[in-house]
């Protein structure tokens, strides 16, 4: 898809009528109905992948179409599914019901910024729903129709819903300045699995899906490749080190399970994060193995169904348990770790088989993953660094000057703040912070999580992704930034798309790779040239 | 035209009262019968709701964390913004609910050439929401004297800070003019803030007119009436007690105000309003940041649900692992 150059989308953005620029639109949204054209929706879901999934009425169709080849009864099915819902989910009946509509969401979405289309207000997102709710489930809706806020469902609201529940990333931005903490991730995960029912979908989530369960990774990545894959990472680190790295795979009777988003593995710049990874490992001697059929830490099942990321989620319990490990250590992801911290206990616990977590090497013991059994990465290298345990030369990154991004969910459903920040303090000479309202719980999505990092709505994530290259480009100008670091793989490739078209001087690395640079290693090379990216060092640009 | 709406349906309830009021026989129906009727339509179906959301179960620990989250015992983490337990959670609440903490984060962001988004600090939604709802709970609780004997011992001292300003006689009490002041300026909000005219709906109108409505027909009966309080003092004490009798002479007017406040209490359970009992069950806030050191059980989690097994992941690439040097359960 040809989208527009960054100057013209750039004026469009701000000089374009729209709700954000200062237009006021001239129908009510209700008589507005979703128009799709190329460009504004994710691919539906390949034939093949959804009758993989066995789910329901795989066929060919495409939302340019006007005949989406629905089933017969497709109302009774996404009526009764609300019902389920309703009864299984409280936050769900609570935030249909208590909005007052006050509007303190509205310009707090990064949709709505780069898009200005009224129904990108997280609040009108939710309404789409809530109208259809008072029609059928509220007294008041059942008697006052409209004037109530009531619509009755239409063939034309699932279009509606098929677009705004996937021009949502899910990144919880607004539920912080909700003041009933409304959270509209509860809105549109509910409306996702409501399209499911009668078979709408997209491939760029269920293909990921499909292939986590099968190979044990959403790239598709087979147990030989896989290994490949970090066999070629650990030629690299010899290469730029001289240290000879021989990761174990599958092991049993490792002390801990490491388990990692598989892009981590496959693409730039997140294969530097790896190797960032494989280096500490390697610096602190730790007893850990790599799993091929636990080798995806992601979970595109959070954008399905709840139902789908617990089957995916339910992996790394049980390579956990075969393995004999005591406990698992995660990488940098996002969302992965929304499911991680929020949700896998709950599904798949209790993890009664491991071992309260306890670092080999400081002897900290992580009593906050008591139960969950679960350690985030930058936790565990904070507790090294503390308890100086890493050998650091911050210099070897004297070339970078950076910022970090927070990702939505380890900021706004971790509370995971300080521990990058405190890596970021010992492997980096300095670094800078993006402005107040655009980091921590206020941070921006990077615009394409939840399954929308794909080529097909470039656009699209281009101007959701506004937001955080705005900030990114205040310290860009103000501090010559020159890279974002992040914890997580989404992030690591979707910033990657943002940057080459917002910030083209910015590059995007994760914390790991940071750390993997600026560690001193016993045995390496007398004088390290370049870094994990084979980029010379500063002072060795010669 | 939903603001029109909005605004003739109060117009109606003020007239249907005003007349009403004027006919003896209806006086009792207004002044007895209906406050009886709104006041339990109000209790059962606040509770109803209330009982009818906690009946769906919470699946998931969901809290949205705004604060550094515990961890590593040396880093600080934020109590209030991500409590780690019970008591924790109800301070985040308490500031919630008191001091409406996450509408004070408001910011306004602008889009200007470049592009740039700036962003402005927003505080006048909270300040007025405050200013609102604190006014009308003082209101609402000095209207107690009306309706207790002995009348507790707040009331007289929630006059007297109220009426510190001493304009005329009787005097005038500030959280009167707060209370339409902050009205007014959450009508207009939605009137002239584009975003907030374009997301309004009826229901968003009718009660701030109904509240309006209210709080000026309040002000008549006190100052320009001059309503013969020991009558309506009868009055409301009788129905207190349960042994309402109806005392001659009370204005018209008065009648006008018990009918739109009752009609606020009908209305209450059935919309909008009910974010007085809904922000203690929202989910985001109301949990503590704790779900990996203390599980959180679904009463609908399905055990049936399994990963994909490790068995049938090795059958289908053993040959391929076994090339690869990566052990494998079955040779």
């Amino acid at each position: 898809m040809a989208i527009p150059k960054a100057e013209e989308l750039g004026v469009s953005v701000v000089r374009e009528p729209s709700l954000m620029t200062g237009a006021i639109p001239q129908k009510e949204w209700m008589d507005v109905p979703a128009k799709f054209m190329e460009g504004d929706s994710c691919y539906p879901g390949k034939v093949s992948i959804v009758e993989y999934h066995k789910f329901p009425y795989p066929r060919e169709w495409n939302p340019v179409d006007d005949d989406w080849k629905l089933p017969d009864d497709w109302e009774d099915i996404i009526l009764n599914g609300l019902k389920e819902r309703l009864d299984k989910f409280r936050t769900l009946k609570v935030f249909m019901d208590i909005c007052v509509r006050c509007g303190a969401c509205a310009d707090k979405c990064h949709f709505f910024l780069g898009t200005g289309d009224p129904k990108n207000m997280p609040v009108l997102r939710a309404e789409l729903l809530r109208s259809v709710y008072r029609n059928e489930f509220t007294t008041a809706g059942k008697l006052l129709g409209k004037m109530a806020g009531a619509r009755p469902l239409t063939i034309e609201v699932v279009k509606e819903w098929f677009m705004y529940a996937y021009q949502c990333t899910e990144c919880r931005r607004c539920s912080a300045f909700c003041p009933y903490g409304i959270d509209t991730a509860e809105v549109t995960i509910i409306l996702r699995e409501l399209l499911h029912l009668v078979g709408i979908n997209t491939n760029w989530i269920l293909e990921p899906c499909a292939n986590s369960n099968r190979t044990g990774n959403h790239m598709g990545l087979q147990p030989h490749t896989y290994k490949d894959n970090v066999s070629y990472l650990c030629d690299d680190i010899e290469d730029i080190t001289g240290i000879h790295i021989e990761p174990t795979w599958n092991r049993k009777g490792a002390e801990i399970l490491f388990i990692t988003p598989s892009a981590d593995v496959f693409a730039e710049p997140g294969i530097y994060t790896a190797m960032g990874y494989l280096l500490l490992f390697e610096h602190i001697g730790l007893d850990y193995t790599w799993s091929t059929y636990s080798s995806e830490g992601g979970n595109f099942g959070l954008f399905t169904n709840n139902e789908m990321m617990k089957k995916l989620n339910g992996k790394m319990y049980a390579e956990a348990k075969r393995l004999g490990v005591k406990w698992i250590l995660g990488g940098e992801c996002g969302h992965m770790w929304r499911v991680l911290h929020q949700y896998m206990d709950t599904m798949n616990g209790p993890a009664d088989f491991l071992e309260v977590p306890q670092s080999p090497i400081t002897g900290t013991v992580f009593d906050n993953t008591s139960s969950t059994k679960m350690v985030h990465i930058s936790e565990f290298t904070a507790d090294l660094i503390k308890n100086n345990k890493l050998k650091l030369d911050p210099m070897r990154n004297a070339h970078r000057i950076c910022t970090f991004h927070d990702s939505c969910n380890p900021a706004r459903a971790m509370g995971l703040l300080e521990e990058p920040r405190y890596i970021m303090d010992h492997v980096v000479p300095k670094w800078y912070e993006m402005p107040e309202n655009t980091i921590r719980e206020k941070t921006y999505c990077c615009g394409s999580g939840t399954g929308l990092n794909t080529g097909e709505i470039m656009e699209l994530r281009m101007r959701s992704g506004l937001p955080r290259a705005n900030a990114l480009k205040h310290v860009e100008e103000k501090f010559n930034v020159n890279m974002m670091s992040c914890v997580c793989a989404i992030d690591r490739a979707t910033l990657t798309s943002m940057v080459e078209y917002w910030n083209p001087n910015v590059e995007i690395c994760g914390i790991s790779e940071l750390v993997g640079n600026a560690l001193v290693m016993d045995g390496e090379k007398e004088e390290r040239e370049s870094g994990l990216r084979f980029e010379p060092l500063e002072g060795m640009e010669g | 035209m939903r603001v029109l709406y909005s605004f003739v349906a109060v117009l109606a309830l003020v007239l249907v009262s005003f007349l009403g009021g004027k006919v003896t026989g209806l006086q009792y129906l207004l002044g007895v019968v209906l406050p009886y009727l709104a006041f339990g339509v109000f209790i059962v179906g606040f509770c109803n709701r209330v009982i009818e959301w906690s009946k769906s179960p919470v699946p998931f620990q969901i809290p949205t964390t705004c604060g550094q989250g515990k961890s590593l015992p040396w880093i600080k983490y934020n109590r209030l913004e991500s409590p780690n337990n019970t008591l924790e959670v109800v301070g985040r609440m308490i500031l919630e609910v008191c001091a409406f903490r996450s509408l004070f984060r408001n910011t306004r962001a602008e889009m200007h050439d470049g592009p740039k988004i700036v962003y402005g600090s927003s505080k006048s939604l909270w300040l007025f929401s405050i200013l609102f709802h604190y006014s009308f709970l003082i209101i609402v609780l000095r209207h107690l004297r009306l309706f207790t004997e002995p009348i507790p011992f707040f009331v007289p001292l929630l006059e007297m800070a109220d009426g510190m300003m001493q304009i005329g006689a009787p005097r005038l009490y500030a959280t009167d003019v707060i209370f339409l002041a902050a009205i007014a300026f959450l009508f207009s909000r939605r009137i002239i803030l584009r975003h907030i005219r374009y997301i309004s709906l009826p229901a968003d109108y009718f009660p701030l007119f109904l509240l309006f409505a209210i709080g000026v027909t309040g002000l008549l009966m006190r100052y320009y009436y001059r309503v013969d309080i020991t009558a309506v003092k009868q009055l409301t004490a009788g129905l207190a007690s349960f042994s309402p009798a109806l005392p001659a002479g009370i204005h018209p007017i008065f009648f006008i105000h018990v009918t739109l406040v009752c009609a606020l209490l009908v209305y209450f359970p059935f919309s909008k309003l009910m974010h007085m009992g809904g922000i203690f069950l929202s989910t985001t806030r109301n949990m503590a940041n704790n779900s990996r050191s203390k599980r959180h059980i679904n009463p609908w989690n399905d055990p049936a649900i399994k990963p994909h097994s490790y068995a049938a992941y090795e059958d289908e690439f053993r040959e391929f692992m076994k090339d690869a040097d990566i052990p494998v359960e079955k040779e």
